[in-house]
This record gives C-alpha cells, structure tokens and sequence, in this order.
C-alpha cells in the first residue's frame, strides 16, 4: 500500500480543522451556487425563448439598469430607509411599553388586548389610504404604517417574554423581599431580551413592507413610489432593480438586529 | 431596685440561647378547601441538620414554603429565632435553595452568587454582610476559576452550587433546601452531600432538607422528619444516632440500613 505510506503522519488537530474549514466552504458554496445558478437558468430562459424585456427583464439587464440608475435608486432609498427606521423604533417602542402595563395590570390586558387583536386583523392594505387620509401624504402616514405593522408580534412575544420568569425565581425575589420594581428590571426584563428579538427580527423585515405600502397609496418619493412608477412606465428593469433595492433595505434591517442580538444576548 | 434573690433565681439558659431556629404551634396551611398541612407543631432546633421526608403530597415542600414567609399559615403560629417569618426574611435570616438552582442565566456565577446583595432595601431589608466575600463563597462551593461563567456553560452540580454560595451570602442562621440534588446524577449528588456536611459544620447554620431518597435523608440528617400526608402532619422525628463526620462508606453499615429500613416501614404505612 504505497500510497498509504507516503501519506504525511496526520496531526489529528489539523485534520479535523481543514475538514471543519472544508465544511465552511460547502456551507456558503452550495446556497450561492444555487442561486448562481438559478439566474443563469433564468438568463438563459429570457434569452432563449426571446421574452420581451417588459414581461420580464434578463437579470443582465436588471444589472445595467441597477448601476446606470444607482443615483435614482439610492434618492429613493433614503426616505424608505427613515420611514422604516422611524416606524420600526415607534411601533416597537409601543408595543414594548405596552407590554409592560399588560403584564402589570391584568385589568389593562383585558382591556386592550381585544382592540390590538382587532386591529392586528385589518389588513394592512385596507388600512393604508385611511391613515394616508388622516395623516396626509408626507412621511407621518408611512411611519405610522410602518410601526402598525411591526406593533403586534412584538406585543405578543413581549408579553411571554415578561412572563417568562420561573416561578422559582420569583420565589426567591420574594424571599430576598424585592420590590416590584426590583423584579422588572433584574428579572422580568433581562428574561424577556430573547422572545423580544425574535419579535425585532420579525419586524426588521415587515416595518420596510410597511413603509412601501404606505408609499404606493400615495408618495412622490420612495421605494414604493418608484416601484408604482416603474410599473406604469413598462420599465421593467427598473422594477425589479427597486424591488432588489427593498429586499437589500429589509436585509440590512435584519442584519442590524441580529447583530444587535449576538452582542446582547449572550446566554 | 430589683431584688437581688430574683435576679439569681433566674434559669441559667437565657432565653436566647434556647431558641428554636424555628417553631410551628398548630400551624396550618389551606388552598381553598384543601389541607396541606394540618395543626404542625413542630421544633427547630438551632444549629442542627434535619431532613425532611414523606410520600408526595405530604406538604414537604409547603412546609418550607410556611417557614420562608412564600405561603401564609391559615392558622397557628411560625416563628424563626423568635420573630415573625416576615420580621425574619427581612432581616435575611434564612435562605432558600431550590430544586432548580433558580440562577440568571444573563449573570456570571459572581454576579448570581452577589445578587442578594442588590434587592430588597427598598421594601426594608436589612442586609447583612457574611464575613465571606462573593468570591471566597464560590471557592467554598469548589468553584474558584469560574466566577465569569454564565450558568448555561456550568453543569447541574455546578449550578447548584452556585445557588448554594448565593443562599450563603448573607450568612443566614437557618437553611432551607427543596430537594436541591434531586435532578442530579447519584454521584455529583454524592459528591455534593459530603460538601454540604462541610458547609454545615464551617457555617454552624441550621439546615432544613427536604428530600425523597431515604438513604439521602440518612446520611445527611442528625434527625429526620416524617411528615404523613392527606392532611400533612408530623408523623416522627427519628434520631439518626451514626458518628460525626459522616463518611460515604457508613451507608454500607448494619445501623445505616437499619435507619433505611425502619423509614421505609413509616413511609409504607403513612
């Protein structure tokens, strides 16, 4: 067996390393090459069979339009990007503070628990021209849409996540004579951190969804705005440069949060 | 002026020193119409290790749960080293450790272990300091080099033990434990016993152990408590007579297994 003799004395570390590093390396190749490969077969198609560039453009041609209109994308990234931050923070913030005075009060919870529900069944389209009335077509309406639709995941993971406590723990704050107080910020708090990202994780994604719903109601500017425009204009290749635009906004969205929750949850 | 000849008559125990580390006078405890434990009398003495057994639902663990001031008496009266439970938890004069270890699982072992020290001024603790630092604690627990592990790195014993440091922070003269080995293996449990013999004898604390393994409830305890159930009362405190210190290999002794046997034959016929 030459060729086992010849084979270098393994150092069992470095073996289990290089196959650790191998493993890697086909984790990130086999979903890129997947989706390599799926726009080859899609380029391919559109070439192929001669589909017309307004039914659906090649994504060579969503790749010209991307670079040659970047200053018209990025002007309408920008607003999309406050709205959905600004309605991101808002919605949030309610539904966090809200969450509190549920898990205080079980008065409170009974009392608008019913009406959040509610309001959570309203689809989000239907509600849209009715805020865009009442708040007018600038950024307000967006924001408010945007923070509607991030407000009910993060109430509803907050409130488990407030009363996630074990009742061991709460045992023994009672035998340490801790107040109230004490116990939502040492122990109700902190046990809420996790289900509360899975919700900010959640509405990363949704609070940009909301935001160009509110702007295809009605908006000069915007991702929602261009995507209308594009639409109505035949422009295919712009359509679905705007649409790559949105989806890299709720990427980013969701990186930031993730990020955020490597660094805060830790155990 | 008093006369001296009173003075002198007086007993010679003061009543200080004679006082019970806990002491139930028919003391009950109801959930709704259910009774848990029925007209207990009961006497703690200061300084000694007990464990408590029973068939389940014989209110082992209410009974804690009435000394530590977390469930009131519906009848009767509790007292710890003559105050009120309440009196006594404020002045942090027991601890708890649960089956659970009950630790943060966002704080290291140090900070669970100082967590004691942050709660409870506001509803007018006083809190004592042990003549142990946090650290020296979870040295005493064995546990020196992981003071910055978060619980979820440590294992069942560990943690356990780290819950047991916390319970000790502040020095408390009466211990209870709830079953505090039963979810660990029968040699971490082993190993944690023989640490906790010698926590007891550093400390000089009092010990209230509430178990389900009679030979556990052997070893450990210099008295054992028999609690029947439906509703929960004292059935018999059972004097465990073997040496001190006590050693792993007298569980394999004729007296050990005798004690073994004759709780068994209480706990049948509870």
């Amino acid at each position: 067996m030459a060729a086992i003799d010849t084979l270098p004395i393994a150092d069992p570390q470095a073996a289990a390393r290089s196959a650790a590093r191998r493993e890697r390396l086909v984790s990130a190749i086999v979903p890129i090459g997947t989706a390599a490969a799926l726009i080859g077969l899609w380029q391919l198609g559109v070439r192929t069979f001669g589909v017309p560039t307004y039914i659906a453009p090649a994504p060579s041609d969503v790749a010209v339009t991307f670079v040659e209109k970047f200053p018209l994308l990025m002007q309408n990234f920008w607003p999309t990007f406050f709205e959905s931050v600004a309605g991101f923070l808002v919605g949030n913030l309610a539904a966090i503070l809200i969450a509190v005075a549920f898990v205080h009060s079980r008065n409170v919870e009974r009392a608008f628990f019913p009406i959040a529900v509610f309001v959570n069944t309203i689809p989000i389209l239907a509600i849209a021209p009715i805020l865009v009335l009442i708040f007018g077509p600038g950024m307000t309406a967006k924001v408010v849409i945007a923070a509607l639709i991030c407000f009910f995941p993060t109430l509803v993971n907050m409130v488990r996540g407030l009363q996630s406590v074990s009742p061991q723990t709460l045992e023994l704050a009672r035998i340490l004579s801790a107040s109230k107080s004490e116990v939502f910020w040492k122990m109700r708090l902190p046990s809420s951190l996790p289900f509360l990202f899975s919700a900010l994780k959640i509405s990363a994604t949704t609070s940009v969804i909301g935001a160009i719903v509110g702007e295809w109601v009605g908006a000069d500017l915007g991702l929602g705005a261009l995507i209308i425009d594009a639409t109505f204009n035949f422009n295919s290749p712009l359509l679905y440069a705007t649409v790559l635009m949105s989806s890299g906004l709720s990427v980013l969205m969701f990186a930031l949060v993730t990020l955020a929750e490597r660094r805060i949850v830790r155990w | 002026m008093e006369p001296l000849e009173t003075l002198v008559g007086q007993p010679v125990d003061t009543p200080r020193a004679s006082l019970a580390a806990a002491s139930l006078k028919a003391a009950s405890v109801r959930f709704g119409t259910y009774t848990a434990i029925d007209r207990l009398d009961l006497r703690i003495e200061a300084g000694a290790f007990y464990t408590i057994l029973g068939p389940s639902g014989c209110g082992k663990s209410t009974l804690l749960r009435l000394v530590s001031d977390l469930i009131p008496a519906a009848g009767g009266d509790v007292s710890i080293f003559g105050k009120t439970t309440e009196q006594a938890r404020l002045a942090r004069e027991f601890a708890f450790v649960f089956q659970d270890a009950a630790l943060l699982p966002w704080r290291s072992a140090l900070k669970n272990v100082e967590l004691p020290l942050e709660i409870g001024r506001k509803r007018g603790a006083v809190i004592p300091t042990g003549p142990r630092s946090p650290r020296e604690l979870l040295e005493l627990v064995g546990l020196k080099g992981r003071e910055n592990a978060l619980p979820h790195e440590l294992s069942g014993g560990m943690r356990q033990r780290v819950a047991i440091a916390r319970a000790l922070l502040c020095q408390p003269k009466l211990l209870l434990m709830d079953e505090p080995f039963g979810a660990l293996d029968e040699m971490t449990r082993d190993r944690l016993n023989l640490q906790l013999l010698d926590i007891w004898r550093e400390t000089g604390t009092t010990i209230l152990f509430v178990t389900h393994s009679i030979s556990e409830a052997v070893f450990l305890g210099q008295k054992v408590i028999m609690l029947r159930a439906n509703p929960g009362r004292l059935r018999e405190i059972v004097d465990i007579d073997l040496p001190e210190p006590r050693e792993m290999k007298m569980r394999d002794t004729p007296e050990f297994n005798r004690y073994c046997s004759h709780l068994r034959e209480l706990l049948e016929t509870c």
